[in-house]
């Protein structure tokens, strides 16, 4: 049993003896992987090049929206190959912010938080030796792969009005059918394709994965809290993608082959649309979300050095969370012309939503309320999680009103809320968990003062960016616009200067990560001390290249939530 | 447990999941028709009615004895930018007491020297009335073609239903507004 892994890695069979340490060589180690840590950082290394791609193109949003009128947009439209002019600028707005939206949510924050943190640490903290699928998994990668580089290739072909998908991440018709001609629309519902399909692979194996191989004594009910995130993820992913894939694919032949899916002119409804999109749309923003959870849920735990505050309560959550994430979808379509008993259901559904997520923010101050708290950088990013995470979620119950949406929709008071719970919420979990698992995975440490730095740098930044957008969306500025009036410059243009504060913070990122590698000290097999229980600090930093060789016990004594000793 | 049981294990857990994906995908594309199924059943999105002329006969004695007040209907025609056609109601507004039949005319013209055929769509607005106009005859339940330079009078035959005045969202709506907008009929296949 110990060897279930091996059974699908055919280099482990050719020796004729079992050393947990040998790697294959460079390309069939890195390109041919199976192996779930070196999966785990590819996804990584492609996350953080995605990241950096939207973060970019963030750059430019925010440089053109630092002042009123069209400065830049021209000078992109012609780089890009296209013949600067007003309605080509405009169309390259679009492009922008759909290309940013598509990257960050399926090419950033999903790769980091499943793909990477999820395909490292899920096995190593269930005591599995590896995935339930390994082939599976290394298909999953290099699908993402190929779907960033379709939606890449769009902005290079005709999408419209000039080169690119304008379609917005949300991909609405009419506009991403008869309103834009040209492959590049194609190119990018394809991408959203290979990505999909991609997830649902991850999402398969990693239920298989935590339901069937979990180390003898772990029961559901001692899982560490990040496998819990993942596994609620995991079915949110498998039940919400499918959706959107038969909706994007009713698109593509609403574009192609003459179907009316979303044509009235045929008998279809493009509200229709919406509503898929937002079936699926809704639960992604927990997906983007959840395994973030999980996460802080770990640091909170390890940095206070005692077990995290109702750990039931903390499991059902996400699974409360998940479940009631799929029947809150209209919020989003406030506007669309639903009746106000619909929309008083909606509101009140929404609502509910803050319960479980309430649970688990308290929870998550009652671990550190007494805990012998140590602020190490992992923990300050979980702290600014919970903080920033709360104020984005605050917005969001204002905007789950009804009546109150009539007037904010579209605004940038939505971009703000949005931005809170994700730039900051799923961004500031992501790096809690890269300064919390980096000496881990690579077995350095990173510097604590860079890392401090980085945090204050970026904190200040990003707050400097999205807090005046909450001004500018109550001052009723609507998004995804490039150009607008005098009245709205002063925010617009701090905000701009956030951007530029949050970028430099990115460079402490790198260097602390150049520093790490170079001249970092070596990481033992658990730096973070007795607060640090999950079995990945039982193994060697890196662990070997194959762990578990023989399966971990779980002993009653261990019983992760209640912490005291078994009475039978 | 051997390895071939955990590989088993783990190809049926797979396998279920796969297949939950699957029914998801499924359940994706039978939306189609069941949102179509939704709004004509519960007038979802200013979803018009139909009725019979029986239903009609029924819905105009009970007005009758439940003394039902008077509502104002405007009529709103629109066409798609690619149809060569003028269209408009005859009369922009009509007054009708809530329960009995009124007929009403649109006046399309096609501009073009072509025969054009097109299809109409419909609603009403505030949409929670759609549950309660009642259209009998209408010449958007069937394709409609005119010649070139023809013009017609359509009619549409219609009733509110008064059930709309026990409705607590719906009762103190004064007028309502029928819209159509014609479009190219669309060839299957095409």
């Amino acid at each position: 049993m110990a060897t279930t892994a091996d059974q699908f890695q055919a280099h482990t069979e050719d020796h004729g003896h079992h050393d947990a340490d040998h790697k294959p060589a460079f390309f069939a180690r890195w390109f041919m992987s199976t192996n779930h840590k070196d999966i785990g950082t590819l996804y990584l290394i492609f996350a953080i090049c995605a990241g950096i791609i939207g973060g970019f193109i963030s750059g430019i949003m925010r440089m053109e929206l630092a002042a009123p009128g069209i400065q830049y947009l021209g000078y992109w439209v012609s780089l890009m190959g296209g013949e600067a002019s007003f309605d080509a600028n405009l169309h390259m707005w679009n492009v922008l912010i759909t290309a940013h939206g598509l990257i960050m949510v399926f090419f950033m924050v999903m790769p980091a938080m499943i793909g990477g943190f999820g395909n490292w640490f899920v096995p190593l903290m269930i005591g599995a030796p590896d995935m339930a699928f390994p082939r599976m998994n290394n298909i999953s990668f290099w699908l993402t792969v190929a779907g960033f580089s379709s939606l890449m290739f769009s902005t290079f072909v005709p999408g419209g009005t000039g080169l690119g998908a304008g379609i917005g991440w949300t991909a609405y018709a009419p506009l991403s059918t008869t309103g834009s001609t040209g492959p590049a629309v194609d190119f990018a519902i394809f991408s959203l394709h290979l990505a999909g399909a991609a997830s649902i692979m991850g999402a398969i194996n990693f239920i298989t994965t935590i339901f069937n191989m979990r180390a003898p004594g772990m029961t559901l009910h001692k899982m560490p809290l990040f496998v819990w995130s993942v596994l609620v993820t995991a079915f949110l992913l498998l039940l919400a993608l499918p959706v959107l894939a038969a909706a994007i694919t009713m698109l593509l032949t609403d574009r192609n082959f003459g179907t009316t899916f979303f044509d009235p002119a045929g008998g279809g409804d493009p509200v229709l649309y919406q509503h898929l999109f937002w079936f699926f749309g809704h639960p992604e923003v927990y997906i983007m979300i959840l395994p973030g959870f999980g996460m802080v849920s770990q640091i909170v735990a390890t940095f206070s050095k005692k077990p995290v505050f109702g750990y039931l309560g903390m499991a059902y959550a996400m699974v409360a969370i998940g479940v009631v994430g799929f029947v809150v979808w209209a919020h989003h379509m406030y506007t669309t012309g639903l009746d106000v008993n619909t929309k008083m259901y909606f509101t009140a559904a929404t609502m509910v939503i803050a319960v479980p997520t309430g649970v688990k923010i308290f929870s998550w101050i009652a671990t550190m309320w007494g805990g012998s708290l140590e602020f190490k950088s992992p923990l300050v990013w979980a702290m600014g999680f919970i903080f920033l995470f709360t104020v984005g979620g605050v917005t969001g119950v204002v905007l789950a009103n009804g009546g109150v949406d009539d007037v904010l929709h579209d605004t940038y008071y939505v971009v703000a809320h949005f931005h809170y719970v994700l730039s900051m919420g799923a961004v500031f979990s992501l790096f809690a968990g890269f300064y919390y698992w980096f000496p881990k995975m690579s077995g350095k440490m990173h510097s604590e003062f860079l890392s401090h730095l980085h945090f204050w740098v970026f904190f200040v930044g990003v707050n400097i960016i999205f807090f005046p957008q909450h001004f500018l969306g109550m001052d009723g500025m609507p998004r995804r616009i490039p150009d607008y009036p005098e009245a709205f410059s002063y925010w617009n243009n701090v905000s701009s200067y956030g951007y530029y504060i949050m970028a430099a913070s990115m460079g402490i990122f790198f260097v602390n990560i150049a520093y790490a590698f170079i001249a970092g000290k070596k990481a033992g097999d658990n730096p973070w001390g007795e607060g640090a229980t999950t079995l990945e600090w039982t193994l060697s930093s890196p662990p070997p290249y194959h762990q578990f060789e023989t399966l971990p016990v779980i002993e009653d004594h261990h019983d992760y939530h209640d912490h005291r000793p078994a009475t039978d | 447990m051997t390895n071939s049981a955990i590989s088993n294990k783990n190809a049926r857990v797979g396998l279920i999941a796969f297949l939950g994906a699957l029914a998801m995908l499924g359940l994706g594309f039978a939306a189609v028709p069941l949102y179509q199924l939704f709004c004509q059943v519960t007038g979802f999105g200013g979803t018009t009615q139909r009725a019979s002329a029986q239903q009609a006969d029924l819905a105009e004695r009970m007005a009758a004895s439940a003394g039902a007040k008077q509502i104002s209907i405007r009529f709103d025609g629109n066409i798609a930018s690619d149809v060569p056609w003028t269209f408009r109601a005859e009369q922009p507004t009509d007054t009708v007491q809530i329960g009995v039949r009124d007929m009403a005319f649109y006046i399309a013209k096609n501009n073009s020297d072509v025969p054009i055929t097109g299809t109409a769509t419909f609603n009403v607005e505030p949409e929670q009335t759609g549950k309660y106009f009642n259209k009998i005859q209408c010449f958007c339940f069937t394709e409609q073609t005119l010649q070139p330079g023809e013009e017609v009078r359509m009619p549409v035959l219609y009733y509110v239903d008064p059930a709309i005045m026990q409705d607590e969202n719906a009762k103190n709506v004064e007028q309502i507004t029928l819209s159509y907008t014609f479009h190219k009929a669309i060839e299957p296949g095409s």
